[in-house]
């Protein structure tokens, strides 16, 4: 018994939905940053997925899609740097990472 | 046995998933995001993504996750105080989220191509990070070349950022 794409493409899709509602609902920012590489995370495990699933004709995987994964967790990599930095930077200004206190853009 | 391992690290993938969630405190937040990426990890080795579950393991379960224990120890950060929850943004995320799975489980339901199951490898035996390696260094190279001069960037800002005084 082998599992289906569908499986794949189930899982993934609950673990991107646990990132948009950690990043609805929580409210500390580094936390929402958390969820936010949840969800790349899951978009990772679809694009695996189908690379494994869609065969090439001599019958190897899709590279394709995994290479694409490679790219995205190297900027995800830059990305989670850049963003700590400037929550760093936030910390410093404004001693909070609570994001009901950071409404400095709001209105 | 496959379909049993990819029980396993689904299910505990998910639930630490909901950790990172539910949990209050930002540490315990990042622990459970390690499992996460870790039994995600497992995941890629049941789809015979080898390369890609050691970089996953290597990257995020390794790098991304010092980066944030660091920050958090930096800036000192204990558990959030309670605070009375957004009911708009709670109703708006339960919405998103339950909209997005049904529109999910439609779509999987919609096509027999969804319910097949994993097909043989034509070379079982041929190692994949030879495979990316080929790939990515010879249709890839230019987007490989620009993630080289992206990370710089990003180490370059990040130092800008992180200096004493912004001007």
């Amino acid at each position: 018994m082998m599992p289906t794409l569908a499986h794949y493409l189930a899982v993934s899709g609950l673990l991107f939905s646990i990132g948009i509602a950690g990043v609805l609902l929580r409210r500390n920012i580094i936390v929402i940053f958390m969820c936010l590489e949840l969800m790349l995370n899951a978009s990772n495990l679809s694009l695996v997925a189908f690379s494994r699933f869609g065969l090439l004709n001599d019958g190897l995987p899709n590279y394709n899609g995994q290479v694409f994964v490679f790219f995205i967790v190297t900027v995800a990599a830059a990305e989670v740097a850049v963003g700590l930095a400037i929550i760093v930077a936030l910390f410093r200004a404004r001693q909070t990472t609570h994001v009901e206190d950071l409404d400095g853009m709001k209105y | 046995m496959t379909l049993f391992l990819f029980w396993v690290f689904a299910v505990l993938m998910v639930l630490f998933g909901l950790g990172v969630v539910f949990f209050r405190n930002p540490v315990n937040c990042g622990m459970c995001l390690v499992m996460s990426f870790i039994f995600l990890a497992g995941l890629f080795v049941t789809l015979d993504a080898f390369f890609i579950a050691v970089v996953q393991v290597l990257v995020y379960a390794g790098a991304v996750m010092v980066l944030f224990l660091f920050i958090i120890m930096l800036l000192n950060l204990n558990s959030e105080g309670r605070r009375p929850l957004n009911l708009a943004a709670v109703g708006g995320g339960v919405l998103v989220v339950l909209g997005f799975l049904g529109l999910l489980a439609k779509v999987l339901g919609s096509s027999t191509f969804f319910a097949q199951p994993k097909p043989a490898l034509g070379h079982p035996e041929l190692s994949d990070v030879k495979a990316i390696g080929l790939t990515l260094f010879s249709t890839y190279n230019l987007p490989f070349q620009v993630v080289g001069v992206l990370l710089l960037v990003a180490t370059l800002g990040v130092v800008l950022l992180s200096r004493k005084e912004l001007k």
